[in-house]
């Protein structure tokens, strides 16, 4: 049967539609065989039991996998019976990238110092990046995790282009740029795993990195979010009369948000020293360069609001490094707000969750062909600068530095549970402690008990970190399972069901 | 102790900060050429130049979030919309960032920031320009959030709204700009958490916020001439922090609550108050707890309709009554 127009143009949104419930289911079972894996490995000591539930994790993790493919399979009969003859929809995806061959331009090198340091930050940002993804996948990292892999070159270029006067604020893909800029590694990978000695003090985690000392300001994990804020900061440099300036990084999908043109047309009528930093890795999550903006070259998109835009090969660290070190010249010195766009590619999902129904393996293969790495290791190489072997090297510390990160997450604690309202408010004249913002029980809020105050915020976070399973998991599961000592607090016998619940529906 | 308009005690301790400190600066749409929608920076351009008086373009998530960036980097903004129902446009920066940053960077930085704007209905200024919004700022932890009803609580709560580390939703009233009041002349800036005992009694208690202050002030002259019921009439000046202490301490001796807000009734600031005042006083209580809100509608623009959608004496006064039915 020949489609009618019309059922074309539903079939269309239907098409989408499919889509992304094939890539919640597969999120959805992912993470599943996720916790399965995380549920049997914490905690356990007895090698017997250890060898127990890795058999399981490796059956539960093939019944997964057995799952999302019948699931996919489902998925597509069903988009098949609801678009019949329509074979377009694989032509539509393979929309050729623009390889970035025709941006930018050769660029000398750099001092031998200055070519071994970015190669290190590069190694360093690689191994870390790589190391992050296998420790989300043994569970020892929550909720989001993007990485960056592929993005060093216009990472490393922007930071290494930037003073230590100057600040950055970067997007929810920031552990390069935290890293790039100084943050030490056993921080950076702390947060991540939500440990007390995390550069956010477990607070924020892989989306919200933040070092003052370094002038980091943040990650965020609102799209577009950070733009204002970064005219802000550009704002006080500009009223304290200091010579800093301001590097804001976000994405190809940023651009489309309201923040994008509003912060454009306040720092160009304000003159202020900043430069955007358009990390154009050709997605919006999913969402392919040309089928989410109108104009295709970003580095056009500024210019009406007052901001001159510029490409460079965001492959290419020498070429990002010339493009962000004029720019920011032109908005310390000049006054004058610039934007850069660096045409990358990120050759891992938008983040461990992404099954990547969008694009193919060539695509990748093709970009991974132009790995920023590879190619910087081959200049040095050819230009004498650096051999391969002293590159290994660098690598292999880079490595090195990497599990000693790792190790020292591990070590760290999580934060400690009275600690749960710490730094909400700044306390002073008008919050004297959090107790009196929050009258959430009657034992809290009135003056006369305030002294109780740091015990009950200590029950309740109990209480929450009991429901995320976090802290001495395997103590309290002992506990509610009723097969150890009874706990004073917690009665005798069996627990009831719905505590039981609540364990199993943890996380 | 000189009487003058809420808007200018407002003018006043904008004046007196940035006098005091050169890190405040203020900025806005229309606050400085044009000395502001309802005149409450009047002649603050002239007095301290286009630097620390900035007019800006109409981008409110942009200005809010050009002044918690500035926060962060050390000065200390002063943003004002100019109503907060354009507040909304800002809703991402307010709560993804100006709330949430301090915490979820782990303690390393702080936002120093006000951001002032007036709400309330009256005007005919239709469903776009008239909305009381405190109650979702009051639900966003990291916020401090003042309604000054008084010219003297508006200069007090906003001094220390500047000076304060944190940052603030400091929510004027349109209504309220020119009504007079006095000023204590020593200049010094109010706590917040500290409630105001309007009128004293000892039959029922009314919370007023915000402009229902005087609204309730008026009922409870009317309990007391029509009725024989002395109302005890209590302004909370602020919301994040609470004073729930003097309120709970008037509904122990009256035994009876009414809480009258402009806003709309679900997840209001009488759904909380009335929340806390059961879970902290509930063996004191003679009578529910009772609420008079504005109507659960957009603000309609037609004059009559309008003043039948936000609450007058009379409903507080049916309210007041109701607490003393028969249960």
């Amino acid at each position: 049967m020949r489609p009618t127009r019309l059922s074309r143009i539903l079939s269309a949104p239907f098409r989408l539609l499919v889509r992304a419930l094939i890539a919640a289911t597969t999120f959805l079972l992912a993470r599943e065989s996720r916790d399965v894996g995380r549920t049997g490995g914490e905690g356990v000591t007895s090698t017997a039991m250890e060898a127990g539930d890795s058999v399981k994790v490796a059956e539960a993790e093939a019944k997964a996998a057995e799952a999302r493919a019948r699931a996919a399979e489902a998925h597509t009969r069903a988009a098949d019976a609801q678009a019949p003859g329509d074979g377009q929809g694989e032509a539509e995806r393979a929309v050729e990238r623009r390889p970035p061959e025709d941006v930018g331009a050769e660029h000398p090198l750099p001092e031998p110092e200055a070519c071994r340091r970015i190669l290190e930050k590069m190694a360093l940002i690689r191994n870390f990046e790589e190391r992050a993804g296998e420790m989300y996948a043994k569970a020892k990292i929550g909720g989001f995790l993007h990485l960056s892999i592929g993005e060093e070159a216009t990472i490393v270029g922007t930071v290494d282009a930037m003073r230590d006067g100057d600040y950055l604020l970067s997007t929810y893909r920031e552990h390069g740029q935290a890293l790039a800029r100084g943050t030490h590694p056993n921080a950076v990978m702390a947060e991540l795993f939500g440990r007390e000695d995390g550069c956010s003090r477990g607070r924020g985690g892989s989306m919200h990195l933040f070092d003052l000392e370094r002038r980091f300001l943040g990650g965020y994990g609102i799209v577009g979010g950070n733009l204002p804020l970064a005219a802000g900061v550009a704002l006080s440099c500009d009223y304290e009369e200091t010579d800093d300036a301001v590097v804001c990084m976000f994405g190809d999908g940023a651009s489309n948000q309201g923040t994008f043109g509003e912060t454009m047309n306040l720092v160009a009528l304000w003159n202020l020293p900043i430069v955007f930093l358009v990390v154009n890795n050709q997605f919006g999550m999913g969402t392919a360069l040309e089928r989410h903006s109108a104009v295709t070259d970003l580095s056009q998109k500024s210019a009406g609001f007052g901001v001159p835009g510029h490409r460079c090969n965001g492959m290419d660290v020498l070429d990002v490094h010339a493009a962000v070190t004029d720019a920011l010249e032109k908005a310390r010195a000049d006054r004058q707000p610039q934007l850069v766009e660096a045409v990358t590619y990120r050759y891992r999902g938008h983040s461990m969750a992404d099954p990547e129904e969008y694009r193919t393996k060539e695509e990748v293969e093709e970009w991974r062909r132009r790995d920023p790495i590879a190619t910087f290791r081959r200049r040095l190489a050819g230009d004498g600068v650096l051999s391969d072997q002293d590159a290994d090297r660098i690598d292999e510390e880079a490595a090195k530095a990497v599990d000693q990160a790792v190790e020292f997450a591990d070590q760290s604690p999580f934060p400690d549970l009275a600690s749960l309202y710490d730094d909400i408010y700044v306390y002073g004249d008008q919050v004297r402690g959090w107790h009196t913002v929050d009258e959430r029980s009657p034992d809290v809020h009135p003056g006369e008990h305030e002294r109780e105050a740091p015990e009950v915020s200590h029950e309740l976070a109990e209480a929450g970190a009991a429901y995320a399973n976090v802290g001495n998991a395997q103590e309290r599961r002992r506990r509610q399972r009723g097969n150890g000592e009874p706990d004073e607090d917690e009665g005798e016998g069996e627990p009831g069901a719905d505590e039981r619940e609540e364990e199993g529906g943890a996380d | 102790m000189p009487a003058m308009r809420y808007r200018e005690a407002l003018n006043q301790a904008l004046r007196e900060e940035m006098e005091a400190d050169e890190r405040v600066f203020i900025m806005g749409e229309d606050i400085g050429v044009f000395q502001g929608a309802f005149k409450v920076t009047q002649g603050l351009l002239e007095r301290f130049g286009e630097k620390r008086v900035r007019d800006t373009p109409i981008s409110e998530n942009t200005i809010v979030g050009a002044g918690i960036g500035a926060a962060m980097a050390g000065l200390r903004p002063i943003v004002e919309l100019m109503t907060i129902n354009f507040s909304l446009l800002a809703l991402d920066q307010i709560v993804n960032c100006a709330a949430a940053i301090r915490y979820m960077f782990g303690g390393q930085v702080k936002v120093p920031m006000v951001v002032r704007m007036p709400q309330g209905a009256g005007h005919q200024l239709g469903p776009t320009h008239s909305h009381s919004f405190e109650a979702i700022y009051l639900h966003v932890p990291g916020l401090l959030v003042a309604v000054p009803t008084t010219a003297a609580d508006a200069r007090g709560l906003l001094k220390a709204a500047i000076r304060d580390d944190n940052p603030v939703i400091f929510i004027e009233h349109e209504s309220l700009y020119g009504q007079r009041g006095e000023v204590p002349e020593n200049g010094e800036p109010m706590r917040f958490g500290e409630a105001a005992v309007r009128r004293e009694g000892d039959d029922v208690t009314i919370v007023g916020v915000s402009r229902m202050a005087l609204t309730a002030a008026k009922a409870a002259e009317e309990l007391a001439a029509e009725h024989e019921v002395e109302a005890e009439v209590i302004d909370p000046r602020t919301l994040r922090p609470l004073d729930l202490d003097t309120i709970l301490e008037s509904v122990r001796k009256t035994n009876r609550a009414v809480v009258v807000e402009e806003g709309w009734p679900h997840g209001g600031v009488g759904a909380n108050l009335a929340a806390l005042i059961q879970e902290q006083a509930f063996d004191h209580l003679d009578a529910p707890v009772a609420r008079v809100t504005g109507a659960d509608v957009p603000m309609p623009y037609s004059k009559p309709l309008e003043q039948a959608a936000f609450p007058h004496p009379e409903h507080v006064v049916q309210a007041a009554l109701s607490t003393f039915r028969d249960l």
